[in-house]
């Protein structure tokens, strides 16, 4: 299939729900109300007028720069974090093996329940959110960075010990470089989940962000509102993800162009 | 079992060096893995072997056999069990700084481009990266990769990665050549040019060589040397077979010569009953 026949049909689906849903919200039925009332289900046009009231007066703007910085600073304290773990983990076995079952007892439990924990010990700004981001990311990133480092290929390896390498240029030519392939192919999972942990922990107590410009929505019942931050939120995620996209490839150009597929 | 190891070795070429002491000498060697299950497997046992300077030694065996133990031992990336290695005289301990290792897999670091790969090879040797780029510029040139210096590995075909190999070897200017069936992965016509590439740079500054291949028509073309290990477990030396057979030589045409028959004829039967046991062998591990 080629790409413009694609495009169009994945218009045509968005259009036909968008489409299904106007008219499930305004087109009266029997006793004269629509099928799904707007007070539940709101309208399509209500939303995308919200919205464009929210980005023409500019209040969203500060809304969206809170998340954007908690998502940014969960992301880079948790890679910095699950880097040198992971590197230390993977070149230390008796750290690994005292370290594991407490790694993996901290990873299984569900990150949601911390962020009462973090609004009373780092307050209601923004170093709440970006502690829950962080429990999330930094997992993802050291997992990642401990299996690309156990995972070098014995030959690689082998063969840069033999070209005569000490442990300071193994680890700049050959264990740096896997354990940042392995990083990178989770940077959407974790930058996602940097997001994640900002915007939940808005939604449970803050002063501004996406997540509690929903929850301040929900809590009058206002639908609009709460849909049209769920827009919003949709739009923000593809423009990080694109941006996410141009680094990976920027920054992985030597492999087989897999790493540009599965983005 | 090794009637030929004990020789006096010399090649025309390099007999005023052979006269010296060999490059490469393993005396009494044993090889030993402790196997998952706790049992321990000898793959090699009372290995005696020279290789002269200059001399270029081709290892054959049946699969299995431990060839590859052999030369990771020589190439101190393994440890023997017993006897001991000695390389230009001087005992090995650690890693063999002097050798340079062709490996059978892809070897090269993916994420630097053909003459990165190349160039980083002479970075332990404190060469500054500008004069190491240039080098690595001149040494892709050699092995004909004049125009694919700014290639990724992914991007290259499986002879021409060989090839930066080649250059990343030889570019350190190694005093011992380990090669580990190198040419194994590719097809049958680049195993031929990468042959004749290899005896070219070869003979342009000779080393001592170990090459370890299953193919011995591969191994009569390019050695003037070569040992038969019998089949594992406990592999030994069973042959020691000198090819006298005139350089420079052509890999594809050196095989249709009489002499090169004759040879292969000798060899063969020796190699024989050691792979049809090897095969055996494998066929009752399968029942």
């Amino acid at each position: 299939m080629n790409r413009v026949t694609l495009i169009a049909l994945q218009l045509l689906v968005g259009v036909a729900f968008l489409l299904v849903w106007h008219l499930l919200t305004t087109v009266p039925v029997a006793d004269g109300k629509p099928l799904f009332a707007p007070f539940f289900f709101s309208t399509p046009l209500e939303v995308l007028a919200r919205t464009w009231k929210d980005f023409a007066s500019g209040e969203i703007w500060r809304h969206l720069g809170i998340t954007l910085l908690e998502t940014v600073l969960a992301f880079a304290i948790g890679a910095a974090g699950g880097i040198v773990v992971g590197f230390a983990f993977a070149r230390r076995e008796l750290l690994a093996a005292v370290f594991d079952p407490y790694v993996k007892a901290a990873n299984a439990l569900p990150r949601v329940v911390l962020a009462p924990i973090f609004a009373l010990w780092f307050g209601l700004g923004i170093w709440s959110k970006v502690a829950l981001g962080f429990t999330l990311v930094f997992f993802i990133v050291f997992f990642n960075v401990y299996q690309g480092v156990k995972e070098v290929s014995p030959t690689v390896l082998a063969n840069a010990r033999m070209l005569g390498m000490n442990e300071r240029q193994l680890l700049r030519h050959v264990y740096w470089p896997a354990a940042l392939t392995w990083m990178f192919s989770s940077l959407h999972t974790s930058v996602g989940f940097a997001l994640v942990g900002a915007v939940v922990g808005e939604y449970l107590g803050s002063a501004g962000g996406l997540g509690y410009k929903i929850h301040e929505a929900e809590s009058v019942f206002d639908v609009t509102g709460v849909f049209s931050g769920m827009v919003i939120l949709t739009i923000f995620v593809i423009v990080l993800d694109t941006f996410v996209t141009a680094i990976e490839n920027r920054l992985l150009v030597w492999r087989p162009d897999t790493a540009a597929k599965t983005a | 079992m090794s009637q030929g190891a004990a020789l006096p070795v010399q090649s025309p070429s390099a007999s005023a060096a052979a006269a010296a002491r060999p490059d490469v000498c393993l005396r009494g060697l044993d090889i030993t893995f402790a196997l998952k299950t706790g049992e321990l497997h000898a793959a090699v046992k009372n290995i005696d072997l020279d290789i002269a300077p200059g001399e270029f030694v081709t290892i054959v065996g049946p699969t299995g056999c431990g060839k590859s133990t052999l030369l990771n031992a020589t190439a101190g990336l393994l440890k023997p069990s017993a006897g001991h290695v000695e390389i230009q005289g001087a005992a090995l301990n650690g890693l063999n700084g002097k050798a340079g290792y062709l490996f059978q897999a892809d070897a090269l670091m993916p994420w630097k481009t053909a003459i990165d790969n190349v160039a980083v090879a002479l970075e332990p040797m404190g060469v500054p990266k500008a004069e190491a780029l240039q080098r690595a510029q001149d040494w892709l040139a050699r092995v004909g990769l004049k125009g694919f210096a700014q290639r990724y590995p992914h991007m290259l075909s499986g002879g021409q990665r060989k090839r930066v190999a080649l250059a990343q070897m030889l570019i350190r200017d190694p005093q011992i050549l380990l090669m580990d069936e190198p040419f194994g992965p590719l097809d049958a016509q680049t195993r031929q040019i990468m042959g004749n590439l290899l005896l070219d740079l070869w003979a342009a500054n000779k080393k001592a060589v170990m090459f370890v291949t299953h193919d011995l028509e591969e191994a009569i073309a390019l050695s003037d040397r070569v040992v038969v290990m019998s089949a594992g477990p406990a592999a030994g030396i069973v042959g020691d077979f000198r090819v006298e057979l005139p350089r420079p030589r052509d890999i594809a045409e050196i095989r249709t010569e009489p002499a090169f028959h004759a040879i292969h004829k000798a060899i063969w039967a020796s190699l024989r009953v050691e792979v049809q046991k090897a095969y055996s062998q494998g066929e009752e591990a399968q029942q």
